[in-house]
């Protein structure tokens, strides 16, 4: 689903540049349920962007569900996030204004769905997450958990082949961090592709597979034990 | 094009967002709505002065006689100069090509006029049918002095709209008679002048029923005439001028001799009354330009703030998949969608404010404060158009920037 060979990326910092990836292999297989460790700076959020088309890399290659990516203008961009990326981010990005129902429901609009099918697959998607019955709430009046909760809905509903999590539980309580990292470890048993990017151990160890950045490499890259969890 | 989508989405995000929307539109109205303001009561000035100065047609000329104030040719100075009809004749003769409209006149003032015990006492002049152009009369009833009344030396008078409300009250007065220093007239027309009540105030009578009733068979007061239109201004001083001299000449008038001959050329006064509504106009012109640009400096700022405070959503929208066309295209369609409303908003608040004030503010020299209504449209077109370039420019760079750049905007 996701192939990557050899990937750099640097930043301009002021004269100097800053090399952020330094040549990473990474394949991901779909269906699978993967974390990038790292501590901060070591480029894991720089690998997320490259991966969710949000940023461009450098050199190496990389291949979205057998296309190459390259010479992306940004239209393209927007078509290919459209149909194969879901977003979950770590300050969850709705849209304020918007009610929990028409947030789920952006991705379609952009996707061309008509109006009267959006908001049907979007209250299915918030159903699906368990916030039917807030599907008419602004973002300000739902818990932390709950905007997370939306913002997956909204991840899903395009059905997209890849959801990318960028500290999907970093802004939430422990409770609630569980009950997300749940929603996705059933929405990756239904056969989505999940690739969460996090700091924390326990988040990680969620997943089946961690791969652990350090200044821009990867040092480590295992299958997590299942049986060793309770 | 018209995707109903594209407007409901636009509906609800400016709907969900009163305070924006309430501002950007303010901005946009209040800018139309003093523009019309100030515009029309800067027409309304105009109007005072148009009127106060738009007495007889702009290209006529009055000879009046006097008396020498220089010996000449061995006569003395203090000697009267009486026109009589031979001069009526030579200017004919010696000027038919540059003489649009032409009437030797005959005036009297202060005639008694009477009606059925209802009296007043008005200026009368003896004139011909070219007279009317001449003062740029206008007949309201009836009819003015024609050539049949010249030659018949009919008893026949036009008199001023003022003249019938003094005698006959809201009566009509076309087919009465009123009686002139004891000698009964019939009256054939009723006039208005954009002299003003001034020039209502006048009777009109064929000047050669005035020359028999009034002077020595062939002897007249003075000439009014209008020179061909076609001549320029200059030509116009020239032909006065040489008009001016040779009529000097006829009566053995000193050339410099200033009182003799009184020559009153209207393009002098036109001129100079051109010049000043000149200025007027670009005092006007000066205000409204300003108004405008204030305002589309208003709108280009609230534009920019508009979409740097949603940096961070239309960053969301790229990372769902929004195009960077339909991201100008949403800020574009919302931008032009409030300043048209607005500014068509601010339009008709300001006409109708200006036709509220009507001509209440006569006595500040404001009349009649109006905008032609293309000034206006062009006016709001302009801001709607500044507004929309306001908006795009933001917008474009917005809808460039990277989505990870705008999505850690906070």
């Amino acid at each position: 689903m996701i192939k990557i060979e050899n990937l750099h990326k640097s930043y301009p910092m002021g004269k100097d540049s800053l090399h952020v990836l330094k040549g990473l292999d990474l394949h991901i297989k779909e269906g699978e349920f993967v974390s990038i460790m790292g501590a901060s700076g070591s480029g894991k959020s720089t690998l997320l962007n490259i991966v969710g088309l949000l940023d461009i890399h450098d050199e190496g290659t990389y291949h979205l569900n057998g296309q190459l990516i390259e010479k992306l203008d940004e239209k393209k961009a927007a078509v290919l996030r459209n149909k194969f990326l879901g977003f979950v981010f770590q300050s969850f990005n709705l849209i304020t204004y918007k009610t929990a129902l028409e947030n789920v429901a952006l991705p379609l609009y952009y996707k061309g769905v008509g109006r009267k099918e959006r908001q049907e697959i979007a209250l299915q998607y918030l159903d699906k997450v368990g916030l039917k019955d807030r599907a008419n709430h602004v973002p300000s009046e739902l818990s932390g958990g709950e905007k997370q909760r939306v913002a997956i809905a909204r991840a899903l509903v395009a059905n997209p082949k890849v959801i990318l999590a960028d500290e999907p539980t970093g802004a939430l309580d422990s409770t609630t961090s569980g009950s997300v990292m749940e929603l996705l470890k059933e929405i990756n048993r239904e056969g989505m592709t999940v690739f969460v990017i996090t700091h924390e151990e326990d988040i990680a160890a969620e997943t089946d597979r961690i791969v652990r950045l350090r200044d821009g490499v990867i040092i480590s890259d295992e299958k997590v034990l299942k049986t060793a969890k309770v | 094009m018209f995707d109903l989508d594209r407007w409901i989405e636009m509906f609800k995000t400016l709907n969900k967002n009163k305070l924006r929307t309430v501002l950007s539109g303010f901005t946009i109205a209040f800018a139309i709505l003093l523009f019309t303001l100030l515009f029309g009561i800067g027409n309304g000035l105009k109007h005072t002065f148009e009127k106060a100065f738009a007495r007889n047609a702009q290209n006529s000329i009055y000879i009046n006689s006097g008396t020498t104030t220089k010996p000449y040719k061995g006569l003395q100075s203090g000697r009267k100069i009486q026109f009589t009809n031979d001069d009526t004749k030579f200017i004919n003769e010696k000027f038919e090509d540059d003489i649009q409209f032409f009437s030797p006149s005959i005036e009297r003032f202060r005639v008694q006029a009477i009606y059925k015990g209802e009296q007043n006492t008005y200026w009368v002049g003896g004139v011909y049918p070219d007279y009317q152009p001449l003062e740029e009369s206008v007949i309201e009833d009836g009819r003015f002095i024609s050539v049949l009344d010249i030659k018949r030396r009919a008893k026949v008078i036009a008199i001023g709209r003022m003249v019938e409300k003094d005698l006959f009250g809201n009566l009509s007065a076309i087919g009465k008679n009123i009686s002139l220093d004891g000698i009964s007239y019939k009256v054939i027309g009723v006039f208005s002048d954009p002299g003003g009540d001034r020039d209502e105030r006048k009777i009109y009578t064929p000047f050669t029923t005035a020359q028999g009733m009034y002077s020595n068979h062939d002897e007249l007061d003075y000439f009014g005439l209008t020179y061909n239109p076609k001549l320029n201004v200059d030509q116009a001083l020239a032909f006065s001028n040489l008009l001016t001299k040779m009529l000097k000449e006829k009566h053995n008038i000193d050339p410099r001799d200033q009182g003799a001959l009184r020559v009153h050329n209207f393009a002098d006064g036109a001129k100079g009354v051109q010049q000043f509504m000149m200025v007027l106009n670009i005092i006007i012109l000066f205000i409204g330009i300003g108004t405008l640009i204030a305002g589309i400096i208003g709108i280009s700022n609230i534009m920019v703030y508009i979409v740097k405070e949603r940096t961070k959503e239309l960053g969301i929208r790229k990372a769902l998949g929004a195009t960077p066309k339909s991201i100008i295209g949403m800020i574009m369609l919302e931008s032009i969608f409030v300043t048209a409303i607005a500014g068509y908003a601010g339009l008709l608040i300001g006409v109708f404010a200006l036709r509220s004030l009507g001509d209440s503010l006569e006595k500040y020299f404001i009349l009649n404060p109006s905008v032609e209504t293309y000034v206006v449209v062009g006016a709001t077109i302009v801001l709607v158009i500044a507004g929309t370039i306001a908006g795009y420019i933001p917008a474009k760079r917005a809808a460039r920037i990277k989505p990870i750049v705008a999505l850690n905007d906070e």
